[in-house]
């Protein structure tokens, strides 16, 4: 068989994707139809900046999650196929067997795996840690940064010092200390984990007693089912100890997620302290105190949802940093298997060759900027929108 | 001021204690030290040798002790050994014990060995650092001024179209991390698959001899990361200015556009851009790092992950001890510039 030219690549490619351009496009569609009724997102598609950003993240959340339901993707990430090692993109699979794919579309690796399958695996490997690394480092920040804002004194003195602790540390070096075998052997990350995973139970639990609990049935509802989901999930997620079975956690993984949390909610907290101080000077603060709320209603009911416009912006831009952050570990090999597909790995495996071979570097390295520039955008146009009224 | 300063300093103090402790405990648990014995030692050590070679060289002792000879204010240990030897902290082995310092730490200005590289730590750090610098001084030279007038053309016309295309530019930058524009750079400057081949694609050359086209390309990926972001910020705060009184006074009264621009709104326009350069400098040890790595150039950086691969405890330490000094020394000096540029603000 011939190789494809470069067109018949791309359409190949777009033809290989259509699962996810019919999802963009209906997500555009009734998003742009109800645009009126939802609220800030809907907002959103008043601005083209944000637009742009929104379809950029939305295709990667897509190509992620098709690829992970095996609905695209030529290849399995991990097969190796003789004779296509380092093969350039378009080349037809030598003894492709019945129902395999004729072509490695984007080329081989140096150890003969399809790039373009590995570069969807990738994208799961991004989607699947970051927007829930960023929710776990809000979850902290938050829970911390409020008190420390709204009592000062002491506690914010001994919070503050052990965030800029944690910032002063080079990231890196952080990383390595934490991720490496000997480290993971002692059980500290666990720990780590174990502490960390906490937060978003207790910030639960706050939340719903400070707003119910003058309705006792209700809170009661609502704490139960916190508490019986939270803590199984943090028995199974945490410890590995989940009593029924069902959830469990590759340990690996677990170390590389507890890393980007601990990594992140120094400066989620810092950020938090900085707006809660701002807001808790507010009248409707002053005429909670004086109706008898208690603080962490006034906390988490007052202050938190008049903070969340730059919140939600700074989540946007962290989940971009995040991404960053995960293929900063990637590619110096910490944490996550070799084999592994995730982009950072993929980029300091194919830069080894790249005087000579750029189909294996470069699909990965764009991936990622595209993904973190699409964060970006949406970050800014949500911006000026929230900024608009 | 002095008492603000001197405030700092004893924060900045207390947070390196802190901090190098914490490096101090994890490369000192004891899975490190099996490796750290067996790499050193011999491989197939059994257990109870591993052991008696720990505890023959003082690795062995509760972790508060070791750390504060570390120090050096804790008298380091003279340890005889099973095999007869006796072996110390503050002199070679076989010397006599009687005739060494009986404190040898940081405070006395020994930095400890490393392990990796066979030598003493505190003249790595010297040499590597001095590498580093003068990289960090050309990215400096490139991305400051590229930064400030990229910001500046944005904001002082804010929504032009001149604005919205720089705008698009800072925003790529701050999303490109340098692994990915240090092999973007690689690929198309140096490949022979593109065939433009303008640059070297290793820096190693750049440590005795640094050219314009071996050391351009690290020092352009690590300005870049940083670049979008001061002019994003640098951006805000001229179009910020831009919109203040006296620039429409000063327009009322005539004076030409590129006259308003340099003379009565540059001055405020920089104020903010100030705090985010200083702050941006232990942002950018990150860069270096990844840098050093890819462009195989030996530095700082560089030092770290050897280090940091092979546990090698106590450069780990002075790599942390010299990262954290930047990083709270640039606070310091961003916070007291502040002041200084920036009348309205007083530090009590």
């Amino acid at each position: 068989m011939e190789p494809l030219s470069t067109v018949q690549i791309v359409v190949a490619i777009l033809t290989e994707l259509l699962p996810v351009w019919i999802a963009l496009a209906l997500t555009f569609l009734l998003s742009i139809g109800f645009r009126r009724k939802l609220g800030l997102y809907g907002k959103l598609f008043d601005s083209t900046i944000g637009m742009v950003g929104f379809a950029i993240v939305m295709f990667w959340v897509f190509v992620a999650v098709f690829g992970a339901m095996d609905l695209i993707g030529t290849h399995p990430p991990l097969a190796q196929a003789s004779g296509m090692k380092n093969k350039l993109p378009g080349t037809p699979l030598s003894g492709a067997g019945e129902g395999e794919y004729a072509f490695y579309l984007l080329g081989g690796d140096n150890l003969a795996r399809d790039v373009f399958s590995r570069v969807i695996a990738g994208s799961w490997e991004v989607i699947k840690i970051a927007p829930f690394a960023t929710l776990f480092a809000f979850m902290v920040g938050i829970t911390l940064g409020l008190p420390a804002a709204y009592y000062g004194g002491r506690l914010d003195t001994v919070l503050s010092f052990v965030a800029n602790l944690v910032l002063a540390f080079p990231v890196i070096l952080l990383f390595y200390l934490l991720v490496t075998p000997e480290i993971v052997a002692t059980g500290i990350p666990v720990y780590m984990a174990a502490v960390l995973f906490l937060f978003p139970i207790i910030f639960l639990v706050i939340l719903f007693n400070s707003r119910f609990f003058v309705q006792p049935v209700k809170r009661n509802i609502y704490l139960g089912l916190t508490l019986v989901v939270g803590l199984w999930l943090y028995l199974g997620i945490a410890w590995n100890a989940d009593p029924l079975g069902i959830i469990s956690f590759p340990p690996n993984l677990l170390v590389v997620f507890v890393a980007v949390v601990f990594v992140n909610s120094p400066t989620v907290f810092r950020i938090v302290r900085g707006l809660a101080m701002d807001i808790k000077t507010r009248d409707y603060v002053a005429a909670a105190q004086t109706r008898g709320e208690g603080p962490w209603y006034i906390m988490l009911w007052e202050i938190l949802p008049n903070a969340r416009g730059p919140l939600i912006v700074d989540f946007c831009l962290r989940i971009g940093y995040t991404t960053i952050l995960l293929g900063t570990l990637g590619f110096f090999g910490l944490g996550l298997s070799p084999e592994s597909p995730d982009w950072g790995s993929t980029i300091n495996e194919g830069r080894k060759l790249l005087s000579i071979y750029l189909h294996p570097a470069l699909p990965p390295a764009l991936s990622l900027l595209s993904l973190v520039l699409g964060l970006n955008l949406l970050a800014d146009g949500l911006r000026e929108e929230s900024l608009r009224d | 001021m002095g008492l603000f300063i001197l405030r700092r300093l004893l924060t900045m103090i207390g947070t390196a204690l802190c901090l190098t402790f914490i490096v101090f405990w994890l490369t000192n648990l004891y899975p490190n030290m099996e490796k750290l014995a067996k790499t050193q030692g011999n491989q197939r050590m059994t257990d109870e040798q591993v052991e008696s070679w720990l505890s023959s060289r003082g690795y062995l002792q509760p972790t508060p002790v070791k750390y504060g000879q570390w120090l050096g204010v804790l008298p380091g240990q003279v340890i005889e050994g099973p095999d007869g030897t006796t072996r110390g902290r503050c002199f070679a082995d076989g010397a006599d014990p009687d005739a060494a310092p009986r404190f040898c730490g940081v405070l006395q200005g020994n930095w400890g060995f490393s392990t990796v590289f066979k030598d003493d730590v505190g003249d790595i750090l010297v040499t590597r650092l001095a590498l580093t610098g003068k990289l960090m001084f050309w990215v400096m030279l490139l991305m400051v001024p590229a930064a400030l007038i990229v910001g500046v053309l944005a904001g002082m016309r804010e929504g032009s179209r001149t604005d919205r295309s720089l705008s698009v530019v800072s925003i790529v930058s701050t999303a490109t991390p340098e692994y990915v524009s240090g092999v973007i750079l690689i690929a198309v400057f140096t490949s022979s698959a593109v065939g433009l081949k303008w640059f070297k694609g290793t820096a190693t050359g750049a440590m005795d001899d640094a050219s314009f086209d071996n050391f351009f390309l690290p020092v352009l990926t690590i300005a870049l990361y940083g670049m979008g972001y001061i002019a994003r910020m640098t951006r805000a705060s001229m179009a910020e200015v831009m919109t203040a009184q006296y620039i429409r006074t000063a327009r009322l009264k005539g004076v030409s556009f590129p006259n308003i621009v340099l003379k009565h709104a540059l001055r405020n326009a920089l104020i903010a851009p100030f705090t985010v350069i200083m702050l941006q400098i232990p942002w950018l040890l990150n860069g270096v790092v990844i840098v050093e790595t890819l462009f195989n150039y030996k530095g700082f950086g560089w030092t770290l992950v050897q280090a940091a691969q092979n546990n090698d405890i106590e450069m780990l330490l002075g790599v942390s001890v010299v990262s954290v000094i930047v990083v709270l020394a640039t606070q310091l000096i961003s916070d007291i510039g502040y002041v200084y540029l920036n009348p309205r603000i007083s530090v009590s």
